[in-house]
Parts: C-alpha cells; sequence; structure tokens
C-alpha cells in the first residue's frame, strides 16, 4: 500500500470517526444540545483527533527508524570480508537495493548479494504490510477508546482545545528542531571529518585540492583541504557584490524615499523588486552566458586578461542580485527617522540632500549597517550564481578577473555525484557547511539585534 | 564635509562674521550667493546620483530580460524537414502480421536513413553517411513508429512527411551557426550546409511549433528535450512542501501570536525563526542530505526528501507573513468574542484566522513562489539526476525546473542555451503568475481597520 | 518695557513697519481649506502669539511663514506673505536662505542625533557662515548663551545631544536656531512636551530673545501667551478671528468667539 493511500485511509478513519463521535453526543444528547457540555462537533473533533493523531505519530517515528534499522537486518548478513571493505560494503548494498526493486538483472553480483536482495524486498513488504496494520490499528484503537469516553458530562471542548494547543506547540517546536537538525547534522559529520584532518589544517591550509581523494588506493590519496583559498574567494565575491549593491541600493532608496514623485515610485519600487523575485538560477545563467563573455571581450579589447569564470562577473551579478535587498531595508529604516528631524533641519533651511546627508543618514546608519550585515550574509550564502558563474579553481587571489573559487561552490561540486560518508572529500562539504551555518548565524544574530536596538530608538 | 574643506580654503579671508549675531548676516552678500549656488548644485548631484541608481537597477532587469528573451524564443519552435518515406513492408512488418508488436519493434530508424540516402544519393563514404543521418533527429524514429501504430495502412505507402531535424541543423536553420565563417570554425562542415541549402530551395524546410518542448521529459538529445518532467517534479515537491508548511506554519504562527506565554521558550522560537529565514538555503540541503538520506534512508532525487527540505525552508516566511496578518486583526474582535464567551482558540478558528487568511495566504504563496526557484538545497538530495520519465508520484525520482534549467545551462550542445532561456521564461511566467495572485489577494482582501 | 509707544499701534489690526505680513492667505490641503483669507501683521522684535481652539489652522498659519507647508505634499497656498516688504512665495525667493533667515523651533525638542556642539554648529556650516573653527566656536558658544544652556553643558560640548533633558534639548534647538543668526523665529508650541520648571526657562528665554528677534509663538495655553506675548491673534476654523494687543485682548476681546475661547466656553 503506497504512502499517500494509507494517508488517505488515515484521513477517511478520522472523517469516519468525526461523525461516530458526532452521533453519539447526539444520541446522548437525546436531542437537547444543552444536555452536552460541549457542542456535538467537539465530540467529534475529539475523536477524530484520538484517532488520527496517533497514526501519525506512529508513522513518523517508523520512517525515522525503518531505513536505519532494515539495512543492520542486511549488513548483519553479509560475509565479513565485504563488511570490512567500506568500498565494497556500499556498492553491495546499492546492488542489494537494486536487486530488491527489480532492476538488478544485469548486475553480476556475488551470490550472497543477490539473496541479501531477495530479502531486502522480502522485509520491505514485510515492513510495508506491517506499518498499514500499525498505523491502522493505532487509528482504530484510539478511535475506540476516545468513543467509549463520550459522555454528556465529558468536557470535549476543553480536552480538544487542550490537544489543539499541544499540537500548536509541537508545531512552534519544529522551528527549533530544524535548527537542532542542522546543528547536528553539521557537526556530526564534521566532526567526523576532524578526525580525519586536522581543525587548524583546516581553517588555516593555504592550500584546497580535496578532488585528489577520490579513491583510497589512488596515489596522493590525501588532497589538501586548507579552506583558506575558498574563504577568500567568497569575501573577494562577496566584496565586489556589495561593492555593487550598497550604493545602487542606498540612492535608489534614497530617491524613492524623498524625491520620487508617487507616480514614479508605484511604477519603479514593483520593477526593483522584481530583481529580488528571480530565482538564483536565471541569475546564474545569466552571468555565466551574458555577464561574463562579455567582461572576457571587452576586458581583451583592454587588453585585460579576464578569466571566463571571473569573480567579477559572479559577483557583479549577486550584487545585482541583493540591490532590492539593501534597498527596501535601507528604506525601511530611513523612513523611520522620525519627521521632526527632517522638519528640524529643513527649519535651519538645509536642503533635501544636506537633510539626507546629514541628519536621516546617520541617523539611520545603525539600521543601515544591520541592512548591510544582513546581506553580506545573503551574499556569502548564495550558491547557484557561483557554481554557474564562478570557478574550481581555488586561487587565492584579490583580483577580480580571475576565477576564484567560493565555499558553497565547494559544497555543491563536493556532495553532487558520488557520495561516500567515510572519504575526508565527502565530509568536508559538511566541515564547510559547518563555517558557512556559523559565520551567517553569527552575521545574522548580531545584524537583528542592531536593527531591533534601533527599531526600539525611534518608537 | 565638502563644506567643511571649502571652509578650510577660505580660512584666509577676512574674519568678518566675528559678530554676526549682533548684526544680521548679509544673504545678498557674494560668498553667501556662491555658497547658495554651490550648494544647489549637490543638491542636483545627489538626485542625479539616486536616478542613476535605479536606471542602474533597471537597466540590470532589462539587461536580464532581453538577454534571456532573445536567446530563448527561438526555443518554442523547432525545424522540421520534409522528407519521402517509404513505408517498406520489409522492413517494417516482414511476415504480413498486422500484429502492433511487430510494427513496435521494427526498425524505423533505417527508413529515415533510407530515404535520407535517396534523398542525396550521391554520398557514399561512412563518414559523410553519419553527417547525412545527422540532418533528421535520432527521436523521428519514435514519431514515424506512432504513425504506423496509429494508421497501419500507411505499410507499403509512400510519403512526404515533416521529421524532426538534428539539433545542429535546427540552429543552422535558426542562423545560430553562421555558414559564413571557415569550415573549421563551426559545428556544420561545408557539405552539410550544401545539403541544408539544397533542402530549403526545395521547401523542404520549416519552423514548427515545438510542442515536444512542453510535453516531453529530459533528453541528451536538445531537439527532444521537454520541459514537463521537470514542471511535474517542481509540482509533487511544491505540493509536498504546501502541506507540510502551510498547516505547521500557521499553526507555529497562531500559537506564537495568540496563545503563547511571554517565557524563555517562546523568546528563543522567536530569535530562531527570524534566523532560520536567513540561513543559506544550501545549509537546509545539506539538513535534507544528513537526516532524510543518511539516517531516515529516504529515496534519493525523490519529490517527497525535496519538498520535506523546501518545507524546513519556506516555513519561516511563512510563520513570520502570518504572523504579520493575525497582528493586523484588532483586539477588538477578540474582545468582542471573548466577551460572547467564545473559548480561545473559538475566538481564533471563528474570528481572527478567517480575516487574517488573505494575508497568511499571500505570504504562502510567496513562499511558495521562492520554494519553486529554489535550486541549491535540491542539488544536496540528488534531485540533479538525468531523468527522462516523467515522474508518476512523489517518491518517483524527479527534478524540478530550477534544476533542469541548471543542468541544461551546463549542457555544451549550443542548442541548449535556448532551451535553457525558454526554460527560463516558463519558470518566470509561472513565477510571475504566483506573485501576481499574491499582488491580486492583497488588493482585494485589503483592509483598513 | 519699551511697549509704552507699541501698544498704541498695536491696538489697531495691522502695525507700522511690519516685520511680517499676510494678506488674504487661503490654504488647501488637497481639497480640504485650512485657511481662509487670513490678514495678520507681525511687528518687529515683538512677540506675537497665536492662539485658538486645535485644529484652528494656528500652526498651519506659522508653518507658512516661512514655507515649511512646502515640504507636504498636496498644500496650495493663495495670497501673499512678505518678509521686510518682499514676497516670500516669490519665484525668485530662495527658500532654504528664507529658512535661514526665519528660524523655526518645533512642538517637540528635535535634536539631531549628533553631538550638542554639532547640533549648534549644523545651521552656521551648511550656510558656509563661517571661515574658521574659531569663528563656528564663537557662534556655537554665543548662541548656547544666549539660549541660556551654555553654562549647563560648557562642559560637555561633545556629548550626544540626545542626553539631555527635555527641557534642554528644547533651548538646544533654540540655540540651534539662533546660531544661523535668523531675523524672525518661529515656535510651534516649544513648550508643550516639557514640565512647568521647563517651560518657565523657555519662556524666560523668550522674553530676552524679543530684543533680538521678532518671535511668532504658537501655543496651547493662554496664560503662557499672556505672558510672554505682546501681540495676540486668535483663529478659529482656520479664520482669524481677531488681533490686536494682548492685554486688551485677554481683557477686553471684541469678538463674541475670542471672549467665548478665553472665558474657556470652548477650545
Amino acid at each position: 500500500m503506497s504512502l499517500s493511500f494509507l494517508l488517505l485511509a488515515v484521513a477517511a478513519l478520522c472523517a469516519l470517526s468525526f461523525y461516530f463521535g458526532r452521533q453519539r453526543a447526539v444520541a446522548l444528547s437525546g436531542g437537547r444540545h444543552s444536555n452536552l457540555h460541549s457542542l456535538p462537533v467537539h465530540y467529534g473533533a475529539y475523536t477524530a483527533a484520538w484517532c488520527g493523531l496517533p497514526a501519525l505519530a506512529l508513522l513518523l517515528i517508523w520512517y525515522m527508524f525503518q531505513g536505519s534499522v532494515i539495512e543492520a537486518l542486511i549488513v548483519s548478513d553479509l560475509p565479513q570480508e565485504i563488511l570490512d571493505d567500506s568500498g565494497r560494503l556500499s556498492l553491495a548494498l546499492n546492488s542489494i537495493s537494486l536487486i530488491a526493486a527489480g532492476n538488478g538483472q544485469h548486475l553480476t553480483v556475488e551470490p550472497e548479494i543477490v539473496d541479501a536482495g531477495r530479502r531486502l524486498a522480502n522485509i520491505q513488504t514485510i515492513a510495508n504490510a506491517a506499518l498499514v496494520v500499525v498505523m491502522l490499528s493505532g487509528a482504530v484503537l484510539g478511535l475506540s477508546l476516545s468513543y467509549r469516553k463520550i459522555t454528556a458530562d465529558m468536557r470535549a471542548r476543553n480536552n480538544i482545545e487542550r490537544i489543539a494547543r499541544y499540537v500548536m506547540i509541537a508545531c512552534s517546536a519544529i522551528a527549533i528542531l530544524s535548527t537542532v537538525g542542522i546543528v547536528f547534522s553539521l557537526l556530526f559529520e564534521a566532526l567526523h571529518f576532524f578526525t580525519k584532518i586536522n581543525p587548524l589544517e583546516f581553517l588555516f591550509g593555504l592550500e584546497w585540492s580535496p578532488q585528489t581523494a577520490i579513491r583510497a588506493d589512488q596515489v596522493a590519496s590525501e588532497g589538501a583541504f586548507g579552506a583558506i583559498p575558498l574563504f577568500v574567494g567568497t569575501l573577494l565575491i562577496t566584496l565586489i557584490a556589495m561593492c555593487v549593491a550598497v550604493p545602487i541600493g542606498l540612492f535608489s532608496a534614497i530617491y524613492m524615499g524623498e524625491y520620487a514623485s508617487p507616480k514614479f515610485r508605484a511604477i519603479a519600487k514593483p520593477a526593483l523588486e522584481i530583481l529580488a523575485g528571480v530565482p538564483t538560477v536565471v541569475y546564474g545563467f545569466f552571468a555565466a552566458l551574458t555577464v561574463a563573455p562579455f567582461l572576457r571581450d571587452n576586458g581583451a579589447i583592454l587588453g585585460l586578461d579576464v578569466s571566463s569564470e571571473s569573480a567579477l562577473a559572479a559577483g557583479l551579478v549577486m550584487g545585482i542580485m541583493i540591490i532590492p535587498f539593501v534597498s527596501s531595508l535601507s528604506d525601511d529604516v530611513m523612513s523611520q527617522v522620525p519627521k521632526s528631524l527632517r522638519d528640524g533641519s529643513y527649519g535651519l533651511g538645509a536642503t533635501k540632500s544636506e537633510t539626507i546627508r546629514n541628519v536621516i543618514f546617520p541617523a539611520a546608519l545603525p539600521g543601515i549597517v544591520g541592512a548591510v550585515l544582513l546581506a553580506v550574509s545573503r551574499a556569502i550564502g548564495e550558491t547557484m550564481i557561483v557554481v554557474m558563474a564562478a570557478g574550481l579553481a581555488a586561487n587565492m587571489t584579490a583580483n577580480p578577473l580571475q576565477a576564484v573559487t567560493t565555499v558553497t561552490v565547494q559544497i555543491v561540486t563536493l556532495l553532487v555525484g558520488d557520495q561516500e560518508f567515510d572519504s575526508a572529500k565527502t565530509l568536508s562539504a559538511f566541515a564547510l557547511g559547518l563555517v558557512l551555518f556559523l559565520v551567517t548565524l553569527g552575521l545574522n544574530v548580531f545584524a537583528l539585534k542592531v536593527v531591533q536596538k534601533y527599531r526600539e530608538k525611534y518608537d | 564635509m565638502t563644506d567643511m574643506a571649502s571652509l578650510m580654503e577660505d580660512r584666509a579671508a577676512a574674519k568678518v562674521i566675528s559678530d554676526n549675531l549682533r548684526k544680521p548676516v548679509d544673504w545678498d552678500s557674494p560668498k553667501i550667493a556662491r555658497n547658495i549656488k554651490k550648494r544647489y548644485a549637490a543638491e542636483r548631484r545627489f538626485k542625479i546620483y539616486g536616478l542613476v541608481a535605479i536606471g542602474i537597477a533597471l537597466l540590470a532587469l532589462c539587461m536580464l530580460a532581453t538577454s534571456i528573451g532573445s536567446k530563448g524564443y527561438s526555443a518554442f519552435y523547432q525545424t522540421y524537414v520534409q522528407l519521402e518515406v517509404h513505408f517498406d513492408p520489409a522492413v517494417i512488418d516482414p511476415d504480413g502480421t498486422g500484429d502492433p508488436a511487430v510494427i513496435g519493434r521494427a526498425n524505423f530508424d533505417g527508413l529515415i536513413k533510407q530515404s535520407l540516402r535517396d534523398r542525396f544519393p550521391d554520398v557514399t563514404s561512412r563518414s559523410d553517411k553519419r553527417d547525412l543521418y545527422g540532418i533528421v533527429s535520432g527521436g523521428a524514429s519514435y514519431d514515424l513508429r506512432e504513425r504506423v501504430l496509429e494508421n497501419p495502412s500507411l505499410i507499403g505507402q509512400t510519403r512526404t512527411i515533416w521529421l524532426i531535424s538534428g539539433d545542429d541543423f535546427d540552429m543552422l536553420n535558426k542562423g545560430y551557426i553562421d555558414p559564413t565563417v571557415a569550415e573549421g570554425d563551426r559545428r556544420l562542415n561545408d557539405q552539410e550546409v550544401s545539403w541544408y541549402n539544397d533542402l530549403v530551395e526545395a521547401g523542404a524546410v520549416e519552423k514548427q511549433f515545438h510542442t515536444r518542448f512542453f510535453t516531453s521529459g529530459d533528453s541528451r538529445e536538445p531537439e527532444l528535450a521537454g520541459i514537463w518532467g521537470a514542471a511535474v517534479g517542481s509540482f509533487y515537491t511544491l505540493l509536498v512542501t504546501l502541506a507540510l508548511s502551510f498547516p505547521i506554519g500557521v499553526l507555529a504562527a497562531v500559537y506564537l501570536e495568540e496563545f503563547a506565554p511571554k517565557n524563555r521558550f517562546t523568546q528563543i522560537v522567536e530569535v530562531n525563526i527570524n534566523n532560520l529565514a536567513a540561513v543559506p538555503s544550501i545549509v537546509f540541503g545539506l539538513l535534507g542530505l544528513e537526516v532524510y538520506l543518511n539516517v531516515m534512508h529516504l529515496p534519493r532525487s525523490a519529490p517527497v526528501v525535496g519538498g520535506l527540505t523546501l518545507a524546513l525552508m519556506t516555513l519561516p516566511t511563512i510563520i513570520i507573513a502570518s504572523r504579520a496578518a493575525i497582528k493586523a486583526v484588532p483586539p477588538s474582535i477578540r474582545q468582542a468574542a471573548l466577551g460572547l464567551g467564545a473559548s480561545p482558540v473559538q475566538t481564533v478558528t471563528h474570528h481572527v484566522l478567517p480575516l487574517a487568511m488573505p494575508g497568511i495566504l499571500t505570504g504562502t504563496i510567496i513562499g511558495m513562489a521562492q520554494a519553486l526557484g529554489e535550486t541549491a538545497p535540491l542539488l544536496m538530495i540528488g534531485m540533479v539526476a538525468f531523468i527522462v520519465d516523467i515522474p508518476g508520484g512523489a517518491l518517483d525520482p524527479a527534478t524540478v525546473l530550477p534544476v533542469q534549467i541548471y543542468l541544461w545551462a551546463d549542457s555544451p550542445e549550443r542548442a541548449f542555451v535556448e532551451k535553457t532561456s525558454a526554460a527560463i521564461m516558463v519558470l518566470l511566467a509561472f513565477l510571475v503568475l504566483m506573485n501576481g495572485l499574491a499582488v491580486y489577494l492583497r488588493k482585494k482582501f485589503e483592509r483598513k481597520w | 518695557m519699551a511697549a509704552v509707544s507699541q501698544s498704541a499701534m498695536a491696538a489697531k489690526p495691522s502695525v507700522e513697519n511690519p516685520k511680517m505680513t499676510a494678506r488674504n492667505l487661503d490654504l488647501f490641503y488637497s481639497d480640504n481649506q485650512a485657511l481662509y483669507e487670513v490678514d495678520l501683521d507681525i511687528a518687529e522684535k515683538q512677540v506675537t502669539a497665536l492662539i485658538g481652539p486645535s485644529g484652528c489652522g494656528k500652526s498651519t498659519f506659522l508653518r507658512c511663514l516661512n514655507r515649511m507647508n512646502d515640504t507636504i505634499d498636496g498644500v496650495t497656498i493663495k495670497g501673499e506673505v512678505t518678509l521686510d516688504g518682499r514676497d516670500i512665495y516669490d519665484k525668485r525667493i530662495d527658500v532654504v536662505q528664507l529658512r535661514a533667515r526665519i528660524g523655526m523651533v518645533f512642538q517637540k525638542p528635535n535634536p539631531f542625533p549628533k553631538s550638542i556642539y554639532d547640533n549648534v554648529a549644523y545651521g552656521p556650516r551648511i550656510h558656509g557662515l563661517v571661515n574658521s573653527r574659531d569663528e563656528l566656536d564663537e557662534i556655537v558658544m554665543t548662541s548656547l548663551e544666549r539660549a541660556g544652556l551654555l553654562k549647563e553643558v560648557k562642559d560637555r560640548l561633545q556629548s550626544p545631544a540626545t542626553g539631555l533633558s527635555g527641557g534642554q534639548q528644547q533651548r538646544l534647538c533654540i540655540a540651534r536656531a539662533v546660531a544661523v543668526s535668523p531675523e524672525v523665529i518661529l515656535m510651534d508650541e516649544p513648550c508643550s512636551a516639557l514640565d512647568p520648571i521647563a517651560t518657565a526657562k523657555v519662556e524666560e528665554l523668550i522674553d530676552e530673545l524679543r530684543s533680538n528677534y521678532t518671535i511668532v509663538i504658537v501655543t496651547h495655553s493662554m496664560q503662557q501667551a499672556a505672558r510672554v506675548s505682546q501681540r495676540t491673534a486668535f483663529f478659529h476654523l482656520g479664520k482669524l478671528v481677531e488681533v490686536g494687543e494682548t492685554d486688551q485682548i485677554f481683557t477686553n476681546p471684541k469678538d463674541e468667539r475670542t471672549k467665548g475661547y478665553i472665558t474657556g466656553r470652548f477650545g
């Protein structure tokens, strides 16, 4: 039974129990709702909740453990020599799952593995059937228990409201859970990585070439995991992006907020916001196929040697992407500067630009700094533009015309394609992810604090 | 600050105004007049900076649009070549069984090759023949088979048929390959160009609307590749995302806004949500890879995993938008309901939520639009695979529109450039539609309290 | 008091040699008319108080006198306002210069988020009134002195102005206005955000400033108008109802509406 069908079945059971609960309440009331503590729908909702929630919880728990349990069952029966070789093991597991899915006819593998594949298919069938049984029995059990508890003076509304409250708390907790999930999954694999590579070497090493470490039996299998070139590349591109986005974003915000006629604003503002809604993959395409060749050709005319994957192209396009971000944030911030300060300046005979430069801008500066920091954090974490327009070469250079690589580019290249969770190459992506997460988190926390402090000041 | 600098320059000038507080400033003095002039010039300059900034931003937008549009519009048309095909019974159905299974296995490719050889009989060498076969796409044989299966009476006849052309030929016809440059610098040699000219003169080359682009899945051959597979993948992914993030997001927002006590837990949740909204999307990809694939062993490349990952990513957007919408409902409404004896939950479900719904939906649509355009986290969970089949459900391997764009952008064939641009246009069209809907909702239900 | 000779003139609706005049002044916010044909003279080196119930147009009128209404969208003005006989709404008049000649102090103290010194120095700097740091120092000191603030702040000129108390902030704003040596100072309910002690100080200050500047003050408090002003104008529903010497307005108002307002029957 497929998952969607199972979910539908549970939903149908919920609807049924709603009906039963409601019917029972109506029957108990003897036709007068005032004999009941709560409305009939509350009784219905009560039984429906007790039917659906346990089933969903069971499903969730089941899926959390099913994969690892089945894998453990299969692995435990494999011959020792396969278990000892991690490369062979992952290959074997791959073949086993292919065979189990019925796609393994063309494989030439040991009979043990064919057996294991069949066993896996069996286990999967059993597991699926068991899941159906467990879920449905959970649902029915919940239904019958709650159905029996219904009496005329049961506080069904209070009960269902308490359940609703717990469900809401659980939903809010998911926000925390996903942070915890991020931290743990990054930390877990990164620590795994640091048992192979010294963290100091990773953070301060000057050479990055993880691609050599694909197979253990290759010569020079160690690779080099010094991330400084990636940090330098990321910073270089971020810097270029900021050089584009901050002045243009700020001046657009100023013009929109202080000078533009309402008509102009009504057209230009949404147009600017379109820039923010364009998917990053589109910017990446634009950078790689339009901007980079343009820069290269024009650079050649000027006698400059511009790499076709130059940091400049990626940075420029990233800057364009961030313009609306900077402009809308700083617009917000500047419009919060109280009108009395403007009046004070105009009243002394200052011109508009003098008022903006000498009064509004300094007053809004903390907020603007916060906005710029948020933009920096975005630029650092931006992936697609750099994946498509910046290179893979881990050059340590401050020359924007050369190719550089960034943290995000490396994470993508390391994790797209074959992943081996015991090789330093794959694991290093998580270490990079951890650094990326910590840096952006630090920037965000700091920037949000600054902005909030600023808001409080003028509230 | 320029004022200060000029003041320093004027330091040598007479110290006249030392007692200017007693006698009024002479506003008509040349010095003041000069100063005023300078100030107004600065004012104009400043204003121009602003205009220039907006101009640059809008110019960038225009360049982006024209670059995509000019590269992509031609992908909606495809070159077809007219050939005389003889439906040779000896090839299609030698025993005259009429059995569709037999016909289906027949070598239609051979028929096309034969008719190409018939059209250009002077081609003899092996390599020339290979070039010759490149005029027609490898996919044309499937079309031919469909045709015969639909209408078996064709067997034995000779018909003039429009066949889909190969990608290089298509590029030549669309003008992307310049036949005037040196032979070594273009993908087609002189002989191929002469075949093309020959066919054009005979009126046997034409561009037709390229429906296949909208109906088929990915392919290694640009002329056969379509976006339908990716679109369906995107649909399933978004479905999962919506099914998870909408209820969870709204419930969390309701809790935080209406029920949560102001304690440490709520505070942590709030800070958390604000920060999650700014976590780079690729980090969510790493989370998905580790938790869904490595720990829970969900299938790789499946929309369900993509949806789960994107749901976590969109959650903060939806929560923040929903909270704003809920906050905008005036307290008087809550007091009225509570005053009538409604419980807090009833107050929320009967009054607050319906009133906040337009705002919540707007936020949700915007969050979905973000998710639709998201690429990086999906690369992490294996949705970059080359998948030809149209996915039939959320558990089948699939790719999504932005990833398809990424994949095509990486392909070396010239013809994929126009496909990529066209796919971008389709993606943008969806995004415009979604955002338009959000704007419409906001306008329609906008309410001033 | 040099008012003996002036009081004779002040009894008339117009004064001789007025510093500023308004004639037939109409003002519209988009389609709503806020001022109706206001005729008023502002006597030089006197304090003119504008009183009236809230929304009567007195603040609006005040903001017409230095064209602060220009910064609001949708405001149109008809009629004539003159400074020393020249129409300030004339195209050739430069607003920036005009506002330097006619300073303004606002309802709520609005020091810029800069140091005390920079607040006062702001006007002279933008208008290019000084040639050296010493001159600027002198202007700042003199202005603070005039605003009666120097003693309180002279040791912390570089500390942020927002750290001052409300009354000090308002006097700083007055010092800031004085620093460009304006001819007229407009004050829009300058004491409404201040406590009584701070109010007393500001009122004292206004009285001192009168010897050098022409002052127009909008006030909600009739006592304040009576204490600080020589002439008083009563506005009602966008119209100037009555204007005259303060003593006369408060003791013997000619118009019934004025009488009603002053005796507290409305407002």
